[in-house]
């Protein structure tokens, strides 16, 4: 299936991207299975993903966490704590 | 209920003003203005730069003006966060709300700062004379948007 990724701030630099179309195995289907999927990339993708870091994902808008279901067209979004105000 | 994120600069007190007589029942309005700051961590700050997620944060910022007015009795309210590159003394955010007495105001808008800043796609990004770097989240702000667990 066929979903969009953002990255911002901090994850943005580390990775290199701010958006990037993709077309995921069907059988990657929560936020955890996309974070290990993209964590075979290689280390700066697997150190971002290892847990020792707090990233945020959010699907369409919307703040999810790690369980949450990936559908096919869906904008998913990975960025750190927000710092605003 | 309004937001409106931008690169320019605002007038807060038309702002104010605006929001103040719009309604004759509203008997109070409360603000916040944040503005950048010189120093941050020790070290003298050039500038701030603020990124966004630009979809996600108008929807994030209603939907907690939208828990504000469930909470209390307001009238309106208005949210304006800067984003780009801004240097000291330079206004960042204004938080207003309006309602009939003081306390609602008083709360909502505290309340709608606190969930601003750890609930709104925004991110901080400071340049000091040793170069660049993200602002650090604050324990305080996780502590003080904790205070309006229900």
């Amino acid at each position: 299936m066929n979903i969009k990724i953002l990255y911002f701030a901090r994850v943005k630099e580390a990775v290199n991207y701010s958006a990037e179309e993709l077309a995921l195995p069907n059988d990657i289907s929560t936020i955890t299975a996309l974070k290990n999927y993209l964590s075979q990339r290689g280390d700066t993708w697997a150190d971002l993903f290892d847990g020792k870091q707090t990233i945020h994902a959010a699907i369409n808008h919307e703040l999810v966490d790690n369980l949450a279901t990936i559908k096919a067209g869906d904008e998913i979004a990975f960025f750190p704590p927000v710092t605003g105000g | 209920m309004a937001v409106r994120i931008q690169m320019e600069d605002f007038d807060a007190g038309q702002e104010l003003n605006k929001l103040r007589l719009a309604n004759s029942s509203i008997g109070a309005l409360v603000s916040f203005v944040g503005q950048v700051r010189d120093v941050n961590e020790g070290d003298a700050i050039n500038t701030l730069t603020l990124e966004h997620y630009p979809e996600m944060t108008e929807k994030a910022l209603t939907a907690i003006e939208n828990e504000a007015k469930t909470r209390w009795d307001i009238i309106d309210s208005l949210v304006i966060h800067r984003v780009g590159t801004l240097k000291p003394l330079e206004q960042i955010v204004l938080v207003a709300v309006s309602s009939a007495h003081r306390g609602e105001a008083f709360s909502a808008c505290e309340f709608i700062m606190d969930f601003l800043k750890t609930g709104a796609p925004f991110w901080k990004k400071e340049a000091t004379n040793q170069g660049e770097r993200w602002v650090e989240v604050k324990l305080s702000d996780d502590l003080a948007k904790a205070r309006w667990e229900k």
